[in-house]
């Protein structure tokens, strides 16, 4: 391993720490014994093996929720609608899927998926566009977008698309059995899992590998360079944007096609904020992405057993989703600080936020 | 050329996963040893648990909420001073996969026995999913769904006619208006929340038929900004008296009492929170109804005691009324109660004929009536004569 | 679709007038959280940071302020308690940012996540108990209708704030600490090169920002909704950033944002208490596509915005 690997690696593991010592500092002021705390999030996020299932059936969404923020991000477009997106796939989605009738359920799945991907990429593609085209600030709409999504979900649940029979929990009608996502062979944690797997890999291929993203991080670092360049800079946004939306509509493909089997209320999830979170921390890295979706989903597993073993408030994993988020990104700062990680040629020169360094131009 | 931190990224990501994957397999490994005597434990009749017996209970929003989950946080409470019960909560829990995954949680890592999953929306699938996976646990499920021929044996549910409240809160409050005008804030139209709408507005009617009831929907269980807003409304639209089928009504009490008109409760008691104007209010007494589950329980055979499907109201103890406020008349609280008692002998059926909705349409012949084990009654999809606006 | 309104059911009250009252009334209600954090985040992006963490710092605020208020009795020492904290919040963010390769997206996210987390925990013991709130103007004391006194019942915080716009849109057009604020803005190497620091002063622009969100928190504890509870905010914090650009970077349209964004949350309720309540889902949906469209309408790919600091990154 090379000094500046060694430099990332040593950063974060601090950074880890850190946020650990301080976290286990509040619990302890709360009144609760830290060690015990951190033994029970070991329990409750990998100690047992449905623990391990409980943290990747939750990692699975907040890989691809993350996509939606990471992919545009290259093109340094700060995408914050995977909350939307997540639901418009998965309304689009069971529209699909109920439209299929008695097809085979593998061409079902397919169908879902293809829907789901679709209308999230449309979703966020339409921010893009707006971007691209309107100047319109892609953060502000994305995020204005989320709100629509919901209301429009619950419109459709509540009204046209409403199950007459699902009474007292407005629900669409339901695929059926057959027809929905079933479980990994061996696992208790379904299909979603794998596309959010395969997903951040194509996304990495795609982004660190492939001529778009070599273009994509050009453009992001320097429009105007990227316009200088020749790129179409702004069909790169909106492919971005589409991307993006797309893995977050897949996520809410997942979410109706193995958890519910038809979309009502329970779609919206709040996967969608937390993915941004993931990819911040990933620095909008496809895949540093799946280590952290598991550390989150990991967080997220063991908050049940500080509930009810420890006595915490269920705010206590979100009190530390924001310490850890809060102190990894300070710890940003600190790379080039220590001379013994320098390179003896020249010193690497980064820019703040992840993404295209100048010397990629 | 790639650069020097795209690098880094991929070595650090791949350093993650594998110490990620190291702590997973550890635990994978340490869960074999210790799943082996869990599993035999649990087909010998487990021999390391004393007869302390476990419960669980979800709920799907704080425990402290003045409302839905507060009361069933009480009947928690109630049932945590039982000897020989230990209880587990969990607040919070939305009605996603998080639902299973709690549930399965408090099974395999609590040794639950029992679970309260207490949200609506937590029935299908979540605890039909879990039902499944553990038939030695048993599912008791808050809002009446089950169905012998559909769902497993292990499960069941219950609900309370909490509309019989709502018909003696709507006594209280059609004695009390000036105004003849009474508010009903919802959180969806769906067929529970209208049973009460229109049970609180007959309630009204019966004593003073001029009275109608405006209802304002805002779209989901815990609103607190609209729901204050809708108080709002309708003050401004000079109703005096207002009640709500919401989780936690703390909001629309308080604004309620600031506004100076008169409030009735659901869910728990919410008096302390506006001492002038608190009618009364509908509540749930899931106290009684968990201690006899449990009781059922500690006999090893609980569906030989209770029937899978349980519902009662005022004469099964499942609900009762917040005591009356300071404002209500001598006059009202004496037809309040005759209304209670027949209620409670069965001499007054809420829901009889002649009754039309609120567009003219006869919904119920002269003659005939709907008592509350009528299955038409849960899915009701009309507002009756006397409430103004439309199912959106 | 509209369903029967039925005039002669509503003698009694005020009827439809109802309406256009309710939405006057619930434009200041509604709207007096929005124009602080919007007053605040403007402060914030003219000197050239966005933070997006005053979604976290309001709700902070609102906690503080009501578990303050419920200890000692007064509600406007809760007020400013709660701005002290958003003040702590935001010289953490502009601390943070001062730092070398730190993101200011990315904290105010950051910083989101934190305080939300922060405040539910600590606001735990404070969801049942009843605080003191803060007191309303009676400005209609004139009419004798209770809906019009009711909807003129103004608190203080609003004339604040009322007050405040003008103000700082005073200091910013019109005082040197204005000026050395837009340029650094502006500029960052021109306001270096005239021998100022600019992470100084984006630290305190951001720390006063903080303060103003903390203050909006309060008066969602305090006054409207007046209680403390999780489901309090609704992304008033984020869409302030929303209502900036809305309001090009000026106080005084921050002030009208605010209020046109306030009335058109009411408009909903409103309707449904005369009886229109078909498709209120989409009602609940208005005052976004309302801000959506505005920004649609001036928005522009070649040009930056009027009044747009042009060292702000979220709004490049």
């Amino acid at each position: 391993m090379n000094r500046a690997a060694a430099e990332a690696v040593l950063i974060r593991a601090g950074a880890l720490l850190a946020s650990m010592a301080l976290f286990g500092a509040f619990v302890a002021l709360a009144g609760a014994d830290p060690f015990d705390v951190f033994y029970q999030m070991y329990r409750g996020s990998f100690g047992t093996s449905f623990s391990v299932q409980n943290t990747l059936l939750r990692a699975a969404p907040l890989m691809l929720t993350a996509l939606c923020t990471a992919i545009p991000a290259r093109l340094g477009l700060m995408v914050i609608g995977g909350e939307g997106a997540m639901v418009i796939g998965g309304l689009a989605s069971i529209t699909c899927g109920l439209a299929c009738g008695a097809m085979p359920p593998w061409f079902v799945t397919v169908a879902m998926a293809v829907a789901g991907i679709a209308a999230g990429g449309a979703w966020v593609g339409f921010s893009g566009a707006l971007r691209a085209y309107r100047g319109v600030n892609e953060t502000i709409s994305t995020l204005l977008f989320n709100y629509i999504a919901i209301a429009l979900l619950s419109y459709f649940v509540e009204g046209p698309m409403r199950d007459p029979t699902s009474l007292n929990k407005p629900s669409t009608r339901a695929i059926p059995a057959e027809d929905m996502l079933q479980s990994i062979p061996g696992l208790e944690v379904h299909w979603g899992l794998v596309f959010g797997l395969v997903a951040c890999v194509i996304a990495h291929v795609l982004m660190m590998r492939s001529v778009f993203g070599f273009g994509a991080a050009i453009a992001g670092g320097n429009l105007r360079a990227g316009m200088l360049c020749g790129l179409p800079v702004r069909r790169m946004m909106i492919i971005a944007a589409v991307l993006g939306g797309g893995a977050a509509g897949l996520a809410g493909m997942a979410e109706v096609a193995a958890v519910h089997g038809r979309a009502n209320a329970s779609l919206v999830t709040g996967y969608g904020y937390t993915g941004i979170l993931v990819s911040f921390m990933a620095q909008h890295e496809p895949l540093a992405i799946i280590p952290v979706a598991l550390l989150f989903g990991g967080i997220g597993a063991s908050n049940g057993l500080l509930q009810r073993v420890d006595h915490l408030p269920d705010a206590t994993v979100a009190v530390l989703q924001g310490i850890l988020f809060v102190v990894i990104l300070a710890s940003e700062t600190l790379y080039g600080r220590f001379a013994i990680f320098r390179p003896r040629e020249e010193r690497v020169v980064r820019s703040a936020v992840r993404g295209p360094t100048p010397e990629a131009i | 050329m790639k650069s020097e931190r795209r690098r880094h990224a991929v070595i650090m990501s791949k350093v993650v996963l594998g110490a990620l994957a190291l702590f997973m397999g550890l635990g994978c490994s340490k869960n074999q040893e210790s799943a082996a005597p869990s599993a035999a434990g649990s087909a010998s009749g487990s021999p390391a648990a004393d007869d302390t017996l476990t419960v669980g209970f979800i709920y799907v929003g704080p425990k402290d909420d003045y409302g839905y989950n507060q009361a069933h946080h009480e009947g928690a409470l109630v049932v945590s001073k039982l000897p020989g019960v230990k209880i587990r909560e969990e607040e919070n829990v939305p009605e996603t996969d998080d639902a299973q995954k709690t549930m399965q949680s408090m099974v395999s890592l609590d040794g639950a026995k029992l679970l309260f999953p207490t949200s609506f929306g937590y029935f299908d699938p979540h605890i039909l999913v879990e039902a499944k996976k553990f038939p030695d646990v048993t599912f008791l499920h808050c809002g009446g769904l089950y169905d012998a021929t559909k769902h497993p044996v292990n499960a069941g549910s219950y609900f309370g006619y909490i509309d019989e409240a709502q018909y003696v809160s709507g006594i209280v409050a059609g004695m009390t208006t000036k105004t003849n005008k009474l508010g009903f804030i919802a959180a969806k139209p769906i067929p529970q929340v209208l049973r009460n709408i229109n049970a609180f507005t007959l309630g009204a009617r019966s004593v003073n038929p001029k009275v109608t009831t405006a209802v304002i929907f805002t779209g989901d269980w815990s609103e607190p900004k609209k729901e204050a807003d809708a108080t709002n409304s309708l003050a401004d639209q000079g109703v005096d008296v207002v009640t709500m089928h919401v989780d936690s009504p703390k909001i629309i009490v308080e604004q309620a009492e600031k506004r100076g008109i008169f409030v009735t409760g659901y869910h728990a008691s919410q008096a302390p929170l506006a001492p002038k104007g608190y009618l009364t209010g509908a509540e749930w007494n899931w106290g009684q109804v968990y201690t006899q589950y449990v009781a059922a329980m500690k006999t090893g055979h609980l569906f030989d005691h209770m029937p899978h499907l349980e519902r009662g109201g005022f004469k099964e103890g499942f609900i009762k009324m917040s005591p009356y406020g300071v404002a209500v008349s001598g006059d009202a609280k004496k037809k309040a109660d005759a209304a209670k008692a027949a209620l409670t002998d069965g001499s007054l059926v809420i829901f009889k004929g002649p009754l039309s909705d609120n567009a003219g349409k006869q919904i119920i012949a002269p003659g005939a009536a709907m008592v509350q084990t009528d299955v038409n009654l849960e899915k009701m999809a009309y507002l009756v004569e006397g409430v103004k606006g439309s199912i959106p | 679709m509209m369903s029967a309104i039925d005039p002669v059911a509503d003698v009694t009250g005020i009827g439809v007038w109802g309406v256009p009252l309710a939405v006057a009334s619930g434009a200041v209600r509604i709207g007096t959280p929005f124009l602080f954090v919007s007053l605040g985040e403007c402060l914030t992006e003219k000197s050239g940071r966005v933070n997006l963490g005053l979604e976290g710092t309001l709700v902070m605020g609102a906690m503080s302020a009501y578990a303050i208020s419920y200890y000692s009795g007064s509600a406007w020492l809760g007020v400013l308690v709660a701005g002290l904290v958003g003040s702590v919040l935001g010289a953490l963010h502009g601390w943070l940012c001062s730092l070398p390769r730190v993101n200011d997206v990315a904290i105010g996210i950051a910083l989101i996540s934190l305080g939300t987390g922060l405040a539910f925990f600590l606001g735990k013991p404070f969801i049942q108990p009843s605080a003191t709130k803060l007191p309303a103007i009676d400005l209609g004391f004139w009419s004798s209708s209770p809906e019009v006194r009711s909807a003129l019942q103004i608190n203080a915080l609003f004339v604040v704030g009322l007050l405040l716009a003008p103000a700082i849109a005073f200091l910013l057009a019109r005082t040197r600490w204005g000026l050395v604020l837009r340029t650094v803005g502006e500029s960052s190497d021109a306001a270096r090169s005239m021998g100022y620091r600019v992470n100084t002063v984006r630290a305190i622009a951001t720390t006063c920002g903080g303060f103003l969100a903390g203050v909006a928190g309060s008066f969602l504890s305090l006054f409207y909704p007046g209680s403390w509870n999780e489901r309090l905010s609704s992304g008033q914090g984020l869409m302030a950033v929303a209502l900036v650009i809305f309001a090009q970077w000026n106080p005084v349209r921050c002030l009208w944002a605010a209020l046109l964004f306030g009335a058109s949350s009411a408009l909903g309720p409103a309707l449904q208490s005369v009886g229109v309540s078909s498709g209120y889902q989409l009602f609940n949906a208005v005052p976004y596509v309302l801000t959506l469209g505005i920004m649609i309408a001036t928005s522009s790919a070649s040009r930056r915005l009027p009044g747009q600091p042009a060292e702000l990154t979220v709004a490049r």
